[in-house]
């Protein structure tokens, strides 16, 4: 049995403990317990369907049901609505990347308020991403995959929000444009940003991540230093089933 | 005397403008349905009770405050978004979590309320509502003689919908407005309160509704039945534009009013069933509708 420390210790910007979640009847979080340090870049791995999403839906709140605590920056959160964690300074990305079909990519840029001071400017967010300038004027979705993923991520860069939920940003993209969602990400992480990065490809989060957690079955079955990869690269190919 | 397919002009420029009138009738109330649809999945039967409330509230304002048309025109819509504000948080807001149906069921039901009640205050003789006497008396057109009231429902009504549709697609909050209809959890989870936002998307839909029935008062008497009629041909109408459409309310608005007054020129006996019939032919052949998204 792994001793877990308790919220108030850790001094941790985010403090998971004993999380659980559902979907309508299906439980699908047992206990999940993680926690983030300002500044860090922590990752999610597991295989399909080990609850790294459903994770990242509890803690933004968007999760229908969900048990147990989730502290950010000392406040317990695990029963307020999802509107009210965000305006705590926390950004979702999704996996579905959620670009609005309706709005043009500038109105999707504009879209979430901003939740905290200190968020990038438009331009800032340009330099950043080029494409989002060029295409300001189309519709959301007319974007590539690529695009539409700086976009997902641009529109929360603005907001203010200081711990960032990145879901699969890689996913089905090219290599070229994962090396560029790479290196933001290092940006991000050099300004101070505090990001959960889930992500199926170990190689890329390696790159970025200073610890990992190992989610199997709805828990953390592991967690890595980033330093210790290498040496347990047998153990999470066999956690990951690769 | 000059004629079209052996029409006389006049007939069918008279009828054009009939149905123009009730085109503006139809485009802003399906619109205040499709923005409502839209956003809150609620199919909102209440809404020909609502457009009633508002000739009524006109009426009222008049005989028992002796505030006229204009103000009428202003207090009317405030009134019934209020009302309808009321409805949703204490109602509607229970049910967005069920199937349409039960949305369906429930503003049917507050719609017989409201409508009873009101028969059963006023009766349904019909009360008179006199035009305001900046709009009475009319132009006369080659053709015809245009009624300057009638001229007024057909711009003030097209104005409200153009400015709506601006708001919608082209103001920030339009913007939530649009990503909220998309996808409700995601701009909640960017820290939107889209609860209020449904509130208020309620109560301005069915302002909208309030607007069109002081528009109304003074053309068809204020009768506790005028939004039961109306509301059965709107209905039609928010399918053939296609659920949740908002250009597509009100263009189909106003084109199914002109169809149905050139119906009573050239058939007659067509005239009550026209949007009907079209209604089963883009069903059978695009049953999203015509602006509508095939999901
Ligand atoms: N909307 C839903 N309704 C019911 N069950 C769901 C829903 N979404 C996910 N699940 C189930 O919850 C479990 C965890 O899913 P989750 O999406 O969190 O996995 P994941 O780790 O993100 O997987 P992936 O790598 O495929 O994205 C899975 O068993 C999945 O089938
Ligand atoms: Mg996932």
């Amino acid at each position: 049995m792994k001793t877990v420390t308790p919220a108030a210790a850790t001094g941790a910007l985010l403090t998971v403990r004993g999380l659980e979640g559902w979907y309508g009847e299906s439980h699908v979080l047992h206990g999940i317990d993680i926690d983030v340090r300002t500044g860090e870049v922590i990752t999610l791995l597991g295989r399909n369907g080990a609850g790294k999403t459903t994770t990242l839906r509890a803690i933004i709140g968007i999760l229908g049901k969900r048990a147990g605590s989730i502290v950010y920056d000392g406040v317990e959160t695990i029963r307020m609505a999802s509107r009210n964690i965000a305006r705590l300074g926390i950004g979702y990305v999704p996996e579905e990347r959620g670009i609005f079909a309706s709005l043009t990519v500038h109105e999707n840029l504009m879209l979430p308020p901003r939740v905290k001071p200190g968020g990038m400017s438009v331009a800032e967010i340009h330099t950043l991403f080029p494409n989002l300038k060029e295409r300001a004027g189309s519709q959301g979705t007319k974007l590539s995959g690529g695009e539409q993923q700086m976009l997902a991520i641009g529109r929360i860069l603005r907001t203010g929000a200081k711990l960032i939920l990145l879901d699969e940003p890689t996913e089905g993209l090219a290599p070229v444009i994962v090396q560029q969602i790479g290196r933001t990400i290092q940006q991000l992480k050099a300004q101070g940003y505090t990001i959960i990065l889930v992500e199926q490809n170990f190689r890329f989060a390696q790159t970025l991540a200073d610890r990992h957690f190992v989610i199997e079955q709805g828990r953390v079955v592991d967690m890595i230093p980033n330093a210790e990869l290498d040496a347990n690269i047998d153990k999470l190919h066999a956690y990951l089933g690769v | 005397m000059t004629t079209i397919f052996g029409v006389p002009m006049q007939a069918l420029f008279g009828q054009l403008l009939l149905g123009l009138i009730n085109g503006s009738f139809y485009a802003i109330l399906s619109l205040g349905l499709a923005i409502i649809f839209g956003l809150l999945n609620i199919i909102n039967f209440a809404h020909g009770a609502l457009y009633m409330m508002g000739a009524f509230v006109a009426w009222m304002l008049l005989t028992y405050v002796g505030l006229g048309y204009w103000w009428a025109l202003g207090l009317a819509p405030l009134v019934v978004g209020a009302f309808g504000i009321v409805l949703e948080r204490v109602l509607i807001a229970r049910l967005y979590k069920l199937d349409h149906l039960y949305g369906l069921l429930l503003t049917f039901g507050l719609a017989l309320i409201i409508q009873g009640l009101f028969r059963n205050q006023y009766g349904v003789s019909g009360l008179p509502y006199a035009i305001p006497t900046e709009l009475s008396g009319g132009q006369r057109l080659p053709f015809m003689f245009l009624p300057n009231y009638r001229a007024w429902v057909v711009v003030a009504s097209l104005t409200v919908c153009i400015a709506t549709w601006l708001v919608i697609e082209k103001t920030k909050l339009g913007a939530y407005l649009r990503a909220a209809t998309e996808n409700p959890t995601l701009v909640q989870a960017f820290g939107v309160n889209v609860p209020l936002f449904l509130t208020l998307t309620y109560g301005f839909g069915v302002a909208l509704a309030g607007f069109a029935g002081v528009l109304a008062a003074p053309i068809y008497s204020v009768n506790p039945n005028m939004g039961a009629d109306i509301i059965i041909v709107v209905f039609a109408v928010v399918v053939i534009g296609g659920m949740g459409s908002i250009i597509g309310s009100v263009i189909t608005g106003f084109t199914l009013g002109l169809v149905e007054g050139l119906t009573k020129v050239f058939y007659p006996e067509a005239s009550a069933t026209v949007i009907f019939v079209i209604m089963v032919l883009v069903l059978l052949v695009k049953p999203a509708g015509l602006f509508g998204r095939t999901a």
